[in-house]
């Protein structure tokens, strides 16, 4: 095994120039995706369109259905994981809310669907911008929730997802969160691997005893009424448990057969050994970040960042160390919650709850910041360093901002 | 710290979408061959795009990653290098769908950098178009009608290629033409495509423009309101009726002026515009009746008076008028305001008719860019493209 992984590793990869949805289309094709279901909304519907080019062009053999709605989409790839095919799906903003309801029930069958979420506001009127409130919406349903932030992440992602979601252990739906604009429609340079190279890293998916089959009479989803259901969510949940393990076991694998390294699988850490405080995100927004961080850094201004990757499961322990270890935190919200604690966005709300038990905790503010796919400034990032300073030093600050408003 | 180089290309949306990815991917795709990393991509608030409507597509490109961040730290750039239109017209300004006012297509030019315009005008006719900078550039006229390569059925017609050597001629520092004669061989493996951008590199011609040279008018613009200012519930007032409309020599008062979309202007939604020979107009109501945008006025003595704040210059007005060259399409680098036509004839009737025939006489014909103004043009212009990329 050792050696055939590297001679695997030997092999060249092919670059290509491609979006963030081309990258998740050639992941669909280079996971041998067997069926594939389609609804048009943007920016999501690129990925739809590639990989209609690939079945067009016969590089990919699959069923290709375009349903008609969001609805049927996902129920339809639902069934087919159900009798053993691996699936594809995908949608953005209210088109992932129109799925609402073949999406709750996904996770409690235990189908591990891939999707791509092309991040969009949720209308009126008619906002296609980024926005991570459509994908957040699920986030109490047991969906695994995966943020990405380049073209080359995505496509690893999508790899990584299929082995996370179809390894017997875990069985749970997996959405990949895209920004739109940013990544599914700016096309970078991405390294394609080999197909030797995912055949090593992703087995194929068996579904076992679950398998909806005439060889293996089974009934899935009976009625159950309450003296069903608490059991039900346990196993889920039980399930979502052992997906940390999982994960981690699958980034690990990833870098010994590709070479490409993530370090910590849940949340990236930028200049974040030296920092005084932090910023926390998630999705693209992490360009300007950095870059901001590298001009402060220039200034003397020791600011680090925190890119959270896996949202669900959230790694909640290992980040409230690491938040631990700053005087103050800003955490930026590319999403709002209406009414929430502190009214504030729900990746702080998020932060804040797994802070509570911590050791150590710096204050934390929240910013609302690149809503409906307005853009992230490098003055936007600076002037929320230095309002987490202003809090590093003990100045009381409202616990959450407007960020890029026009006020 | 490294060099960032980054490219706009301005087109007009559907139609030369994929003739501006074409050319933005390669600008990447040249780039690379030499080790350069890029990016390309469109703004996304153009779309999804309408007919005719100017949209962008940016290529950026860096001498390292770390430098082709920063680029990318701003969506979309604040300065670049090359501004290219795909259609001359554009020079007029850049009016999005999205709220973004008209931007004059020179707006993102750092000084000393390169408008490169396809185009048949001379560089004055296209200087006078551009709003005026402060600041010297250049400009490099690829000569051309606009294209609608890639798009369809459309026959490929070498004017990507052709813009991508007059860029290594114009920006030596961001690629070499043999960069971008094995850019063309890796993507589209056509020899005579490498040739094609050979030629435009060895025959394109620059001109420097002077500071504060061209259209000295300010720009179309307006305020968006503050959060705590707008109406809730996402509510916009109604555009108000309108009103009579006045001629200001006779006094007279009558006809009906429509209110108009005071966000929107279609200034340069336009490859063309109707041209009205008010002393044979038949007053039939035709071409006021099949308006797609309301963009006819009614004049206080029943004449048809093509407002250009709402002209998308379509052409129906054309089709459906009974009347021969009473209502003529002319191509839209023909004018210089927007003012009223009817105006003008009502000020100087002998005057008017001169304009008119010199416009619908001698002036070049609508181009394509924008639909066809009729059938079978396009076939017509075929073998005149195919000239133009041989002989230049």
């Amino acid at each position: 095994m050792a050696q055939a992984v590297a001679s695997l590793e030997q092999q060249a990869d092919k670059t290509a120039l491609i979006t963030g949805s081309e990258a998740i289309a050639v992941a669909c094709k280079l996971a041998d995706v067997d069926v594939i279901t389609a609804y048009p909304i943007r920016p999501y519907d690129t990925v739809m369109q590639y990989v209609a080019k690939l079945v067009a062009n016969g590089e990919l053999d699959c069923e290709y259905i375009v349903a008609e709605s969001e609805h049927s989409q996902f129920e339809i790839v639902k069934h087919a994981s159900a009798v053993g095919a691996r699936v594809f799906c995908g949608s953005s903003g209210v088109g992932w809310m129109y799925a609402f309801e073949a999406l709750t029930v996904t996770p409690g069958l235990r189908i591990p669907m891939v999707a791509m979420v092309g991040n969009r506001a949720l209308d009126d009127p008619g906002a296609f911008g980024v926005e991570h409130n459509d994908a957040l919406a699920v986030r109490d349903l047991g969906w695994q929730l995966v943020w990405v932030d380049n073209p080359q992440e995505a496509l690893d992602t999508a790899l990584i997802a299929y082995r996370v979601a179809e390894d017997r252990r875990v069985f749970l739906p997996c959405a990949i969160s895209c920004d739109g604009a940013f990544l599914t429609h700016s096309q970078a340079l991405v390294k394609i691997p080999s197909q030797e190279k995912v055949d090593a890293f992703l087995p194929p998916y068996n579904r076992g005893d679950l398998l909806l089959h005439p060889d293996n009479p089974i009934t899935v989803a009976p009625q159950v009424n309450e003296d069903w259901l608490m059991e039900i969510r346990r196993q889920t949940a039980a399930a979502m448990e052992r997906a940390y393990t999982v994960i981690r076991e699958a980034y690990a694998e990833f870098e010994q057969i590709f070479g490409r390294r993530y370090g910590n699988p849940f949340f990236e850490e930028y200049q974040t050994e030296d920092a005084e405080i932090v910023l926390v995100g998630m999705g693209t927004l992490s360009t300007p970040v950095k870059v901001a961080i590298r001009e402060m850094r220039k200034e003397g201004k020791k600011v680090g960042f925190v890119r959270v990757r896996w949202f669900r499961p959230f790694a909640a322990e290992e980040l409230a160390k690491t938040l631990g270890r700053f005087s103050a935190v800003g955490i930026i919200d590319r999403d709002f919650s209406l009414g929430s604690p502190y009214l504030s966005g729900v990746l702080a709300t998020e932060v804040r709850a797994a802070m509570y038990p911590a050791a150590k905790r710096p204050p934390m503010l929240d910013f609302i910041c690149g809503l409906g796919g307005r853009e992230v400034t490098l003055p936007d990032v600076k002037k929320m360093s230095d309002i987490v300073y202003h809090a590093a030093e003990g100045k009381p600050q409202p616990l959450t901002q407007w960020i890029g408003l026009r006020e | 710290m490294g060099r960032l180089f980054a490219v706009e290309i301005v087109y007009r949306g559907i139609f030369q979408k994929t003739l501006a990815k074409n050319i933005s991917r390669a600008i990447v795709l040249a780039a690379h061959q030499e080790g350069k990393p890029g990016i390309s991509f469109g703004r996304y608030g153009d779309s999804p795009e309408r007919n005719g409507v100017p949209a962008k597509n940016f290529a950026i490109v860096a001498t390292d990653d770390q430098t082709l961040e920063e680029g990318m730290a701003k969506y979309e750039p604040k300065e670049v290098d090359i501004s290219i239109a795909v259609d001359d017209t554009l020079c007029k300004g850049v009016e999005s769908w999205a709220w973004y006012g008209l931007q004059p297509i020179n707006r993102l030019l750092k000084p000393g950098g390169t408008l490169i315009v396809t185009s048949r005008e001379e560089p004055e006719a296209l200087i006078e178009m551009c709003h005026r900078k402060e600041y010297p550039y250049q400009l490099a006229i690829v000569k051309g009608i606009p294209s609608f390569s890639g798009l369809w059925v459309y026959k490929e017609d070498h004017s990507d290629v052709r813009i991508l050597g007059a860029i290594a001629k114009v920006l030596p520092e961001l690629f070499s033409l043999e960069s971008v004669q094995k850019a063309i061989r890796a993507e589209w493996k056509d020899e005579l495509k490498a040739t094609s951008a050979a030629r435009s590199y060895e025959r394109i011609t620059t001109v420097t423009v002077p500071p504060n040279q061209g259209n000295p008018e300010e720009p179309f613009k307006f305020e968006l309101p503050k959060w705590s200012e707008m109406r809730e519930g996402v509510t916009i007032p109604a555009i108000p009726r309108g009103h009579a409309m006045e001629n200001t020599a006779t006094q007279q008062v009558g006809g009906w002026q429509p209110e108009r979309n005071p966000t929107f202007k279609k200034f340069s939604t336009r490859t063309m515009r109707p041209v009205v020979d008010f002393d044979t107009c038949i007053k039939c109501t035709l071409c006021w009746l099949q308006c797609p945008d309301s963009c006819f006025d009614v004049t206080p003595d029943g004449l048809y008076d093509a407002n250009m704040q709402a002209c998308c210059g379509c052409g129906v007005c054309e089709a459906v008028c009974p009347v021969q060259k009473c209502v003529t399409m002319v191509n839209e680098t023909q004018f210089r305001d927007n003012d009223s036509q009817w105006e003008m004839w009502n000020k100087d009737k002998e005057g008017y008719k001169k304009w008119l025939l010199e416009k619908i006489e001698h002036g070049p014909g609508p181009q394509r860019s924008h639909g066809f103004r009729y059938r079978g043009q396009y076939e017509e212009q075929v073998p005149e493209m195919l000239e133009i990329a041989r002989e230049g």
